[in-house]
């Protein structure tokens, strides 16, 4: 039993220690994928900070002042501009890894038919450097609630192992993506079609106790729908989320990750003659 | 201990008709076969030595790109085993998977960190990349600014900027100019005296002669020649001459659809062009000074005089090299009647430089082709000159040389005095 276990873990291994020692590569592409999408312009990666206070401004400003929108039982004429964020901000960071993981092998096809490197590397860049375009954006939701006065306190520490759940299983899922979209490329554009609905199904723009029973049982379905609302809860009401209700996603995730991992095992040979 | 051992390697590809067939294979998870299979190499085997240095021949499509990507890694194969010892560099057509956005620097960075090295040993090794490249202010600037022969440059140093074990280069020397050529001649040489083990492709047998000691011909998928450089280039000039004469046939079969390069009235008509070494065999590649004999068969269409035949080398620039005909060479003229052929051969040493060259006939009846043509044929054929047995030199001509050097005695240095 040991021994097949270690069977099974080997090929990790070997790749979590071939992608520690590209730590250096993986740094780089991270940083070169941040600086590449700035390089062309004169304030450079200002951007990066500019873009979402515009977001963070017109979702939490506009949005309350001058729709003047309200959440039910919250006195807070700002309270849906920081439901809505909550929710987006977080839907944005999914959306990125999963809109991108299918691209992940032919965007790089240039490096990849040239190069001899570790290919798993290129899942770990892509979860980085989208952890960090979050990282940002969040960072200044949060200076913002913190010059609002309306920081929500200790309950913001509980989103993260929320948020490593939900990016662990959409790579996993992103990974397989991944692979089978150097072989049917359609795999990409149904993905960017599946967002799109899946968006609107997810309880973002909308509290989900405005839905009738029905609907809103088919919308617990989603499993993104106990993610968003808990980070909704930390944002509003400083509550911390109920991690015990997560064992299930955690379990996904891993599944996931697995599955992603097996398939891109067995087929990372022919990803290449694909290219 | 051998660096390199391919033991019975074989790469196949998959070609569908369609991706549905793909689909569909998949879905009834491999039940049904719906892909062709084409190899691309099969049961190759060859060891090569620490510090051999081997050259890589074949026509295109003969595999030699795919056994350096096995070789490399970029591709799994699906039969048989490759062991290499060692680290590898490897330049695989252009460029190392440069990203144009970037600037020479980060590239070189990049590259450095995709081989393995960690950020205090590309700080190390910079200086001497920029200094190996002569990029000069050009190593801050965007690639996309760059020519081919500066990516080339950048690449061939970041990739041997540490010593490798192995080294597989793929044509790239093809396209620096001649003085980084030279340099990275030079530096492959280095190598090869601390014993890096060199693998070469290359489609210019001048190149494999002078750099290499060993030579793998490659046809359609299968290593058909293992050897010394010099009988395996020959092997691989009488392959490229065997299709090079079917594609005479071709091309006189489609005569009529080739109406660019034939021209003239049609009273005579060039039938077949054919260039054969001292043995009397067709060959494309000549050895600089090696005796040629160039054959044209001609048909007499209408009654006529005998016409002239010339014949015309360009070199690879379509530059006149060298041009006569039959006049001028006071051949005796034949009487022959409508309908029959007859052979006009040119016996000549090859005193060229080493390069391709084409070659042009045409039938005309006066001293030149310039007034009237019965027949004129641009580049019939194409050919090689390579590196003879003679001295070195450059240019475009072989030209009969001796040297002498004389001591000066002191009364003769300064005779005024």
């Amino acid at each position: 039993m040991a021994n097949s276990s270690i069977q099974i873990l080997q090929p990790v291994l070997i790749r979590f220690s071939a992608i520690w020692r590209y730590k250096d590569f993986v740094r780089g592409m991270v940083w070169r994928e941040f600086r590449g999408r700035y390089s062309h312009s004169l304030l450079g990666s200002v951007w990066a900070i500019l873009n979402p206070m515009a977001l963070v401004f017109i979702y939490t400003v506009v949005f309350s002042q001058v729709m003047k929108a309200r959440i039910k039982g919250v006195d807070d004429t700002m309270a849906y501009g920081m439901f809505l964020c909550a929710g987006l901000l977080a839907w944005s960071y999914f959306s990125d890894l999963l809109g991108r993981c299918p691209d992940i092998f032919i965007d790089q096809a240039n490096l990849l038919k040239k190069v001899n490197f570790p290919r798993s590397t290129l899942p770990v860049v892509l979860f980085f450097s989208t952890t960090i375009n979050f990282a940002i954006v969040f960072t200044i939701f949060l200076i913002f609630l913190l010059l609002s006065g309306r920081f929500p306190g200790w309950s913001l520490l509980g989103m993260i192992p929320l948020l490593l759940i939900q990016q662990l299983f959409t790579l996993g899922v992103g990974m397989s993506l991944g692979v089978l979209n150097v072989f049917f490329r359609d795999i990409g554009h149904i993905v960017k079609i599946a967002l799109q609905f899946w968006f609107w199904v997810t309880p973002i723009v909308y509290p989900i106790d405005i839905l009738s029973d029905r609907l809103r049982s088919l919308i617990e379905l989603n499993p993104l729908t106990l993610f968003i609302t808990a980070y909704q809860q930390v944002i509003l009401h400083n509550q911390w989320p109920n991690l015990s209700s997560f064992k299930y996603h955690l379990m996904g995730a891993v599944v996931a990750l697995i599955t992603g991992f097996l398939l891109f095992r067995r087929l990372s040979g022919d990803i290449v003659d694909e290219l | 201990m051998p660096q390199i051992i391919v033991k019975n390697l074989g790469k196949k590809y998959k070609r569908y008709a369609n991706h549905w067939y793909r689909l569909a294979e998949v879905l009834s998870w491999g039940y049904y076969h719906c892909h062709e299979e084409r190899w691309a190499l099969r049961n190759i085997n060859f060891t090569v030595g620490r510090g051999e240095a081997i050259g890589i021949v074949g026509q295109n499509g003969a595999g030699k790109s795919t056994l350096l990507k096995l070789l490399v890694g970029t591709t799994q194969p699906n039969e048989g085993s490759i062991q290499t010892t060692g680290r590898i560099a490897a330049l695989l057509e252009l460029g190392i998977g440069f990203h144009l956005d970037f600037t020479g620097r980060d590239n070189a960075v990049m590259a450095c960190r995709m081989a393995g090295l960690n950020k205090d040993e590309i700080r190390h090794y910079m200086p001497e990349i920029e200094r190996f490249s002569e990029l000069g202010d050009y190593l801050d600037q965007p690639l996309r600014v760059y020519s081919t022969g500066m990516q080339m440059r950048l690449a061939f140093s970041a990739a041997t900027v540490v010593r490798p074990e192995i080294l597989i280069v793929d044509e790239a020397l093809s396209v620096g100019d001649a003085y980084f050529q030279h340099k990275c001649v030079a530096r492959i040489r280095s190598f090869q005296d601390e014993g890096t083990t060199l693998l070469f492709v290359s489609h210019d047998p001048a190149a494999v002669k002078t750099l290499c000691r060993r030579a793998l011909l490659f046809d359609e998928g299968k290593l058909i020649q293992d050897g010394e450089p010099d009988n395996v280039l020959d092997y691989y000039n009488a392959i490229i001459a065997k299709r090079g004469k079917d594609e005479t046939i071709q091309q006189i079969e489609t005569q009529s659809g080739r109406t660019i390069t034939r021209s003239g009235t049609g009273e005579a008509s060039i039938v077949n062009v054919e260039m054969v070494n001292s043995s009397e065999q067709p060959a494309r590649v000549y050895r600089v000074g090696e005796m040629a004999k160039i054959i044209c068969q001609v048909r007499i269409n209408n009654e006529i005089e005998c016409p002239n035949v010339g014949i015309l080398l360009r070199d690879r620039l379509g530059n006149d090299v060298f041009g006569t005909n039959s006049h001028h060479l006071n051949a005796e003229t034949q009487q022959i009647s409508a309908g029959h052929t007859f052979l006009a051969e040119f016996l000549m040493p090859l005193n060229l430089g080493v390069g391709n060259y084409s070659l042009s006939v045409a039938l005309h009846p006066g001293w030149t082709h310039l007034e009237n043509n019965y027949d004129w044929w641009d580049q019939c054929l194409v050919f090689q000159v390579i590196p003879g047995n003679s001295f070195d030199f450059i240019g475009i001509a072989s030209l009969p040389v001796e040297v002498t050097l004389k001591k000066e005695r002191a009364d003769d240095r300064n005779p005024e005095q």
